[in-house]
């Protein structure tokens, strides 16, 4: 328990539903990036993974939409301290793409168009985890929140759902991305309040 | 599964804060200044996460930038406060001098600017967005730095600029510093043109050529920074030189 502020209540709290520490509830879906927002037309979006070997793995936007498709329904944890729950997508899971991919790799770094980029373990990616998503409430994933397409990793905090998401490249060792260099967290689990560097 | 650590940064630990005076901004904007001893410092653009508890044990955090540069361990924040807000009515109007809050930071590492910057700056702020790029107006005057800065700040009405009076002495006596202003609600009387959201001419006209290599800031809200955003980069800006901060309606 951290120093009484004196005269500070907080909201009622009876029926708090049950969110990270630190998080609270929101309905809208906040916009948070570190620069404009890029267009990315789907006649020429393409998705790479490259393996820590070189080996790329490639698909275009057609590719993509004819693999299974899922629709997972997720709650989703920003590091400002927002929470949404239940947000439904539709989109590719990450283990479909892995399915053809040999790899003793243990690290993965998204990249965006944009030139974002973020790190998380390979083991948080599959297992039903992680998707790439085109799909948010319904219709096409708007460009502010990362269309057309971005990465769905919601058990980490959002900022590793890395919007308009072109590739992942496999590494041996981990190699911190853009918010990991500027004072977050390596990994970002909302539970553990894993927001800055050392939590 | 173990999260992967580096070590590089040391943890960023909570410390206790005291108000030690308020400022009136505007009917709904104060500025408040801290002690918070160990502060370690900062840069403009910045921002801290502010932590409140109440006597049963909950917390809420939320994050405010940093409205000066560094100076020792006094720090600055403006908050705006948030019509059924948890934690900016209690800052505004509930806490008193001398009580504790807890603050943490600095956090933030690419919104910011260095004062050995000398390409030129842009800033372009909606409503309270102005609050981290005012620290960068205010480092720029401290380190008498000349990198020309421009600054186009859009508000809803006269009333609700944050920071007027110092921002009309400032452009007057801070040699290669520029403001314009945008009225979205109501201009002041003898202002020329209608009031309107901030748009290409705007931007075009007390906004940097590209080809001078200008960084930009920009902060407000969502809507408004993708505007601007997507107007620097159609008139030919390289993304990697726009910088923005968004804050969404939720408080």
């Amino acid at each position: 328990m951290g120093i009484v502020s004196p005269g500070f209540q907080g909201r009622p709290r009876s029926s708090a539903p049950d969110l990270p520490p630190g998080q609270y509830l929101t309905e809208d879906f906040p916009v948070l990036s570190a620069g404009p927002t890029p267009r990315v037309p789907t006649d020429t979006w393409e998705f790479v993974l490259t393996t820590e070997t070189g080996a790329e793995h490639r698909w275009s936007w057609a590719e993509l939409m004819n693999l299974p498709q899922d629709t997972p329904t997720v709650d989703l944890h920003c590091v400002t301290r927002w929470s949404k729950l239940g947000t439904t997508w539709q989109g590719v899971s990450l283990d479909t793409l892995f399915d053809a991919v040999d790899t003793d790799a243990r690290y993965a770094l998204a990249h965006s168009y944009g030139g974002y980029t973020t790190n998380l373990p390979l083991d948080d990616l599959r297992g039903g985890r992680a998707w790439v998503v085109h799909t948010y409430d319904g219709g096409p994933l708007p460009a502010e929140h990362g269309g057309p397409a971005r990465l769905l990793v919601p058990h980490l905090y959002l900022w590793k759902s890395a919007k308009w998401v072109r590739g992942i490249r496999l590494l041996v060792d981990d190699r911190p991305g853009f918010w990991e260099t500027a004072g977050y967290h390596d990994y970002g689990d909302p539970w553990r309040e894993q927001r800055y560097q050392g939590d | 599964m173990a999260a992967p650590t580096t070590g590089r940064v040391a943890p960023l630990t909570w410390r206790v804060a005291r108000l030690v005076e308020r400022r009136i901004e505007t009917p709904t904007a104060q500025t408040l200044l801290l002690d918070v001893p160990g502060w370690p410092g900062h840069l403009p653009g910045q921002h801290v996460d502010l932590r409140l508890t109440a006597p049963d044990g909950y917390q809420a955090a939320r994050s405010y930038s940093l409205a000066g540069p560094a100076d020792g361990e006094r720090i600055e924040v403006t908050v705006q406060r948030v019509p059924d807000g948890e934690v900016s009515p209690y800052l505004v109007d509930t806490w008193t001098e001398g009580d504790p809050v807890e603050v943490r930071g600095p956090v933030g590492g690419w919104f910011v600017w260095r004062t050995d910057e000398t390409a030129p700056v842009l800033l372009v702020a909606g409503g309270s967005g102005v609050v981290p790029l005012m620290a960068m107006v205010r480092a720029r005057r401290a380190a008498g730095s000349r990198t020309p800065f421009r600054l186009i700040y859009s508000a809803r009405t006269p009333d609700d600029v944050i920071y007027a009076d110092e921002l009309r002495r400032r452009a007057r006596d801070d040699q290669g510093l520029d403001v314009a202003y945008v009225y979205t609600r109501q201009a002041p009387d003898g202002w020329r043109g209608e009031p309107h959201r901030i748009g290409l001419a705007d931007v075009n006209s007390h906004g940097w050529p590209p080809d001078l290599e200008p960084l930009c800031y920009v902060c407000g809200p969502t809507g408004f920074v993708e505007t601007v955003a997507d107007l620097l980069v159609g008139l030919g800006h390289p993304t990697r030189r726009v910088r923005t901060e968004r804050f969404g309606p939720t408080g």
